[in-house]
């Protein structure tokens, strides 16, 4: 495999896109995911529960 | 099944460390990977020659003093800049620069083309005191620089480290570094002989700073900028027109 | 708080400061001839003052066990004291150089004291002084509170504040006795960089086995961002800062990195740590003490998931817009134009997410200062990411660069966003750790905020003045078709907004200076809180309500 720049910068050009765009989509999926919104909510109110001192095992 | 994989994700600390490299470092290596191979695509300068050891301990001189927070070297290929600098910058002229000084800003004016614009005389006054020469001038006073003699003993390890990184400085240049840059700065001595054959007919011998007997940290940075945007013609041969400035706010 | 380690970790901590101390004589003998053997002197100093803070207390008697079932909040602390000196410290040597700009004068003739030299000092002053060791505090509180688990260590996080504020003083002191690699926001040599990636490995480590004791099933958004800093900022340091020492007597390397590769590395560098240093971090702050201190969750959890993976994948690619019209590669700066456009979304996304958490808090805004600072933080964000990607795009930067044009839009981020979430931040942490009823005054952290907006608002107008002035009296063309003015020229039209900057700054430092006052008198002389134990909410509440 010859790594001249021309291969390279066609390279970035292509791949580095769809990698974008299947990154996007992964993230989306993440964050819409419907059984992850209880989990969202929770984390979301937690900040705010009063506490004093970390947690025993 | 995403539900599981995110489950993962969520639970594993080092599954979130892997996302965010993975998220962060292609941006990286798409743009910089690239630039890897640029070799091929930097313009050919066979003319192109390396600093003098004088010239290159002026350079760190330039760097110790963080010019390059208020002076560009890179002239952007723009009528206006063409029209005030000089040609416009080309890639292949800093392609022996460890660490490159294009720089950010210009509380002053772009230094790419300074060098034989004005005499050693003018500079030597200017860096003693800016407001002598230019009154309206906020740069700041260098007059120590003419006090303090130059250390020119480790030349030698500071161009074969350069050379290490692949700058074509022979054996021959190394062995006579701190030679070299005594000799630069004091024509007509035994000293000065050997610099055009090293470095070639063009090289700038002068007392940069008017003193024929020591060499100073004036005298380094002053053949800095004298030979600045003259190691090479290439910006000079033929190159595509500037552009015509665009006009954002109309 | 020597008296919370035990004797085996006072011991340790004794093993690892004569380590330093003797890496520091090896530089002092190994660079006698060099400015690194001061450096060397300089190592040696402040690892001796640590080992002499130990032994006077090492017969101590043990800490009590129950240590373990608290939070870990002594490195906090210090962290915050740190942080409000750089801040002092780095807005002084800022207020200074903008004067000297205008006065040139005020360098002295001294070689330390030159605008070349002292710039370096205020960048990495309050970028790294203040803003990292702000950083790391907060990291550690927010770690601890939203996992509901100890620090998992001792020593460690006492290891990488101390070894981050010793990095920063070789920095800086470095930079005045003229060592420097001249990339900017990393200009610190060699040895100062290795030395910071231990530091920041033990830091990654520390942070990664604490969130892995958590109680919380879900990992708070804000540690993403924390995260995010820690790592990005690890890859970044490393690869820009390859490079060749001279020989192991000099302070000087030569980067690995030649012309347009170095300029392509170095803006990379510079635009991800605006990015991940000066960004990601303090979103983190932002995730968090906002919600806190507003008493409000924050308005939406899917939203800021969103911003958090764009702003990661988008950044990367936006360094190269520093680079327009120069000799990289058309496409090169191209792409960065485009990804900084971009950009704008995820930005919007965080700083809208921060103002819809205060809808329906607006009394509390009004009424509390320490909560108005994060909201105006976040304004200045929104504008100041607005402003960058309008100036990313090619025609705009063509005017734009080189000017001061590009100083204010840097300051209307550092001091409108950076600085201002901080002191909200700390002005909720500060009552909260010494477990203090209030701050000392309301009324000076209300003097504290006019101070801080009306200086942010005069410095980045007068550099919007003068940048644009500066650009267009460049590019302007008489009727004949020459240059219509000499670059002196331009420079006379910029000393009064010169002057004026210097001002901005200066009411910014005032307000900075207050800021340490009334922590000082807040720590000093109110009293406890009269919950006894550490409730973020309780604490949490408006002074005055």
């Amino acid at each position: 495999m010859d790594f001249d720049y021309d291969t390279v910068v066609a390279f970035s050009k292509t791949w580095g896109l769809f990698y974008m765009m299947a990154f996007f989509l992964c993230v989306c999926v993440y964050a819409f995911w419907p059984s992850n919104r209880q989990r969202f909510d929770r984390a979301k109110h937690s900040i705010l529960d009063r506490d004093d001192e970390p947690w025993q095992k | 099944m995403p539900e599981l994989f995110h489950r993962k994700i969520e639970r594993s600390a080092i599954l979130f460390v892997l996302g965010i490299i993975a998220a962060a470092s292609v941006g990286g290596i798409v743009e910089i990977a690239p630039l890897f191979t640029i070799d091929e695509t930097v313009e050919e300068a066979p003319d192109m020659r390396v600093y003098t050891p004088l010239e290159f301990a002026g350079r760190n001189i330039y760097i110790r003093e963080g010019c390059y927070a208020c002076h560009s070297q890179m002239i952007r290929t723009l009528r206006d800049e063409v029209e005030r600098y000089g040609p416009y910058s080309l890639a292949v002229e800093s392609q022996y620069d460890r660490p490159m000084l294009w720089g950010s800003k210009r509380t002053g004016p772009d230094l790419a083309r300074i060098g034989g614009k004005y005499s050693d005389f003018w500079h030597v006054a200017h860096l003693t005191n800016p407001r002598d020469v230019v009154p309206e001038s906020n740069m700041p006073a260098y007059p120590w620089l003419a006090r303090t003699s130059l250390r020119t003993e480790d030349l030698p390890l500071h161009l074969a480290a350069q050379q290490s990184l692949g700058v074509p400085y022979t054996d021959e240049m190394l062995e006579n570094a701190a030679r070299d840059a005594y000799g630069q700065a004091t024509p007509d001595t035994d000293q000065a002989a050997g610099i055009a054959e090293r470095y070639g007919e063009e090289t700038n011998v002068s007392a940069f700073d008017g003193v024929r007997t020591q060499v100073t940290e004036m005298d380094a940075l002053v053949a800095y900028l004298q030979v600045l945007g003259r190691l090479t013609d290439a910006a000079y041969q033929d190159t595509a027109a500037p552009e015509e400035a665009p006009e954002p706010i109309e | 708080m020597i008296k919370n380690l035990t004797s085996g970790e006072r011991e340790i901590s004794i093993f690892i400061l004569v380590l330093v101390a003797i890496a520091g004589l090896a530089m002092a003998a190994l660079g006698r001839a060099d400015p690194l053997g001061t450096q060397g002197w300089i190592v040696i100093l402040l690892a001796g003052s640590l080992l002499w803070l130990i032994f006077r207390a090492a017969f101590e008697p043990e800490p009590v066990e129950e240590r373990l079932t608290s939070y870990y909040d002594d490195p906090i602390k210090i962290g915050i004291a740190l942080s409000m000196f750089w801040a002092v410290f780095g807005m002084f040597v800022g207020v200074w150089v903008a004067a000297q700009l205008a006065w040139p004068n005020l360098a002295f003739d001294a070689a330390w004291s030159s605008f070349g030299r002292l710039r370096p000092a205020h960048t990495t002053g309050v970028i790294f002084g203040f803003g990292g060791n702000a950083l790391i505090a907060t990291s550690f509180h927010v770690v601890q509170r939203t996992s509901r688990a100890r620090l998992a260590g001792q020593l460690s996080p006492w290891f990488v504040l101390f070894g981050y504020n010793l990095f920063c003083i070789l920095a800086i002191s470095g930079y005045l006795l003229g060592i420097t690699q001249s990339k900017e926001y990393g200009e610190a040599e060699w040895y100062a960089d290795i030395w910071l990636v231990i530091v920041w490995v033990t830091y990654f480590v520390l942070y990664i086995r604490t969130i892995a004791r958590r109680k919380e099933p879900h990992i708070y958004v804000a540690n993403w961002y924390f995260m995010a800093f820690i790592l990005v900022v690890a890859i970044l340091h490393i690869v820009n800062n390859l490079a060749v020492p001279v020989s192991w007597g000099h302070a000087k390397s030569y980067t690995i990195w030649p012309g347009v590769q170095d300029a392509m590395v170095q803006w990379w560098y510079g635009h991800n740590a605006v990015a991940f240093f000066l960004t990601a971090g303090f979103l983190g702050m932002l995730y968090y003490y906002l919600p806190i201190r507003a008493q409000r969750p924050i308005f939406s959890y899917r939203l800021s998931i969103l911003s958090f993976w764009g702003i990661t994948f988008f950044y990367m690619w936006a360094g190269s817009h520093h680079l327009h019209y120069t000799a990289l590669p058309h496409w090169v700066q191209t792409l960065g134009m485009t990804f900084s456009v971009m950009l704008l979304v995820p930005s919007w996304a965080s700083a809208g997410n921060a103002l819809l958490t205060l809808n329906g808090a607006w009394h509390r805004v009004r009424d509390d200062a320490t909560l108005r600072f994060m909201m105006a933080a976040a304004v200045f964000y929104g504008l100041s990411t607005f402003e960058g990607s309008f100036m990313a795009i090619r025609p705009v930067n063509s005017l734009s660069h080189y000017t001061d044009w590009t100083v204010g839009h840097v300051h209307a981020g550092a001091l409108g966003w950076v600085a201002l979430i901080t002191f909200g931040s700390l002005y909720t942490l500060v009552p909260n750790l010494w477990k203090r009823e209030r701050m000392y005054s309301a009324k000076l952290v209300e003097v504290h905020f006019w101070l801080a907006i009306a200086g942010t608002l005069i410095y980045v107008f007068a550099m919007w003045n003068s940048g644009i002035i500066q650009g267009l009296m460049w590019r302007t063309y008489t009727d004949e078709g020459a240059l219509a003015y000499s670059f002196t020229d331009s420079l006379v039209a910029m000393y009064p907004y010169y002057i004026a900057r210097a001002v901005g700054g200066l009411l910014f430092l005032m307000g900075a200076v207050i800021g340490c006052y009334n922590m000082w008198m807040t720590i000093k002389s109110v009293p406890l809180a009269a919950r006894a134990d550490d409730a973020p909410v309780a604490s949490a509440a408006v002074p005055g309500e």
